[in-house]
């Protein structure tokens, strides 16, 4: 047992050093871009900038989560919340016109979503935070959904049997019950947020997209690849932390994830 | 006292549970057994109305349960389930606090209670009040589950099954258990198994279901001696008979004057580990002593088989 803890103490460490180190950098380069012009300059043709400067890096960065942070709340808290809604016995019937709204969100393919969106709110965030939001709902839904459905049954009898309401009996057991299953949605829908937003830029959203959408239109392959690796790199942190934090409540109800 | 008058719960045509009356008196423990699908379990969930009845009364205490707010009922009465139901996301000490939060005692009672049902279960509060139900082992489990259940000091147990899932040492010590804590808090308890030995173990009374219906209610010796149905005689294994017999009654009741040779039984066991002894050691008779070991007369063979005879 010990033996095994401590096996699994030294194993994230290795990676966790490299995520450090992957952030330390993605800090350092956004911070001063400039200093990293020297790695990028072999991939600009006819004296092209290696670093993009049309806007600070680190605004476009901060624009970019904030979007995405957004449009994967507002996803959260109405996924979760239908997803609730169609568990409760008065809200069953609900369960098959829910799933059909959240399909249709899903299938249309976020550009389609874009396009379709600029007529109703014009250029700029809105129709970005709106596609992303659609696009994020389904993960969520369908995690809270089996989170809230595969709950012991004897936990819940005696969760009734000891007297809770029906809301003190969510919010006490089923909720808290399902919370890793449900982080593990949220996870998938920011992930897959983080690089959908890219494509806002396309309808003038603030983000890290412009960077790369200015390096294909100029065929300036520095800003393609600067632009793809800060997305990716953030992709991945964000992945792993929210992994981190879903394996940290998953071992506080005593279950193993995965 | 609880009284159930003419329960039945039918889903669709299918009556799960026909008809079944029976009064527990109070500070008593009546045990339901029955195959599964005997509607045993069905039975007992009306009593905390997790099943709603189609028709019949439960009274408690002279008051219709059904004029009572379900919550109200359901924190008034323990209730213990197989498999336990542990909260895995609580500690043991927050589980076993479940009824008493929900009725807003203060915490420091609470703390208090906590500390007193895990001394009463064996278990150092000081190791497992912090730990968590995955933390702990089947026979632990089962121990947390039946203290939570009786935290909020109810004055009525329901308990469905409530061993099924531990292995037999660990069983045979959670019946003693059980049996000495009904002694000591005087709570009335309705238990629901399917293993008719654990019912004769426990029960002051036993209700036989079959088929949704109630075939036969009565105290273990009534049971073993007049079963009403060929079905509770099967239950009850005529192999068995007689030294389940001997087992209910103390080796007090058959003592004899006179003296015998070799080691003594004590006047608290029962006449069936009375019995074993004497096949066992190849005697005819042996010493009883009281609980201060001192000679009460002797245990003879032949009065014992004599015991666990047929009644005529």
């Amino acid at each position: 047992m010990a033996e095994r803890g401590a096996r699994a103490r030294r194993l994230p460490r290795a990676g966790t050093l490299i995520r450090f180190a992957a952030f330390a950098v993605l800090v350092l380069f956004l911070a001063m871009p400039e200093s990293f012009a020297p790695v990028f300059a072999p991939l600009t043709t006819n004296g092209a900038p290696a670093i993009y400067d049309r806007a600070p890096l680190i605004d476009l960065t901060l624009a970019h989560l904030g979007t995405v942070a957004v449009a994967s709340l507002a996803a959260t808290v109405v996924a979760v919340g239908l997803a609730v809604g169609v568990t409760r016995p008065a809200g069953a019937d609900f369960l098959p016109l829910s799933r059909s709204i959240v399909n249709i969100g899903q299938t249309f393919p976020p550009v389609a979503v874009l396009a379709l969106a600029v007529p109703l709110f014009g250029f700029g965030e809105r129709p970005t935070l709106f596609a992303l939001f659609l696009y994020g709902l389904l993960p969520i839904f369908e995690n809270t959904l089996t989170g809230l459905t595969r709950l012991p049954p004897a936990v819940l009898d005696a969760a009734d049997g000891m007297g809770m309401t029906a809301r003190q009996r969510l919010l006490k057991v089923e909720l808290p019950l399902a919370l890793p299953v449900i982080l593990e949605g949220v996870k998938i829908s920011t992930v897959i947020g983080l690089s959908t937003a890219t494509i806002g830029s396309t309808v003038a959203a603030k983000g890290l997209g412009e960077v790369i959408i200015a390096g294909l239109l100029s065929g300036n392959m520095a800003f393609v690849v600067q632009g793809g690796l800060v997305v990716a790199t953030l992709a991945v942190l964000l992945y792993d932390s929210l992994g981190a934090l879903e394996r940290r409540v998953a071992r506080r109800t005593g279950r193993r994830t995965g | 006292m609880i009284e159930l008058i003419g329960l039945t719960k039918r889903y669709g045509d299918a009556a799960v549970v026909d008809d079944v009356s029976f009064t527990v008196p109070a500070r008593t423990m009546t045990v339901i057994v029955g195959t599964s699908g005997s509607g045993k379990s069905t039975l007992i969930r009306m009593i905390n109305r997790l099943v709603e009845p189609t028709s019949g009364t439960v009274r408690i205490d002279g008051r219709d349960t059904a004029t009572v707010p379900v919550h109200e009922l359901r924190r008034a009465i323990g209730y213990a389930i197989q498999n336990h139901g542990l909260f895995p996301h609580r500690t043991v000490a927050q589980n076993i606090a479940t009824v008493p939060v929900l009725l807003g005692w203060d915490a420091k009672r609470i703390a208090a209670r906590v500390e007193t049902l895990l001394d009463l279960f064996q278990l150092d509060p000081k190791d497992f009040a912090g730990r968590y139900p995955h933390e702990l082992s089947g026979g632990q489990q089962q121990r947390i589950g039946v203290a939570r259940a009786l935290a909020a000091e109810p004055n009525i147990l329901l308990m469905d099954e409530p061993f099924g899932a531990l292995d037999p040492v660990i069983r045979a010590k959670a019946q003693e258990d059980l049996k000495a804590i009904q002694k000591r808090l005087g709570t009335t308890i309705i238990l629901v198994t399917h293993d008719m030995e654990e019912a004769i173990l426990l029960g002051d009374r036993i209700a036989v279901m079959d088929g949704g219906r109630l075939v036969q209610h009565g105290t273990p010796a009534d049971l073993l001696t007049h079963p009403a149905t060929d079905f509770v005689e099967t239950l009850i294994g005529t192999g068995d008979r007689p030294f389940r017999l001997l087992s209910l009654e103390a080796v007090e009741s058959a003592v004899e004057p006179g003296a015998a040779d070799g080691p003594a039984i004590s006047a608290g066991r029962t006449q069936r580990d009375a019995l074993a002894e004497l096949i066992w050691t190849g005697r005819d008779a042996l010493p009883v002593t009281d609980a201060d070991g001192r000679p009460l007369g002797r245990v003879t063979l032949a009065g014992l088989i004599a015991r666990g005879g047929r009644p005529s």
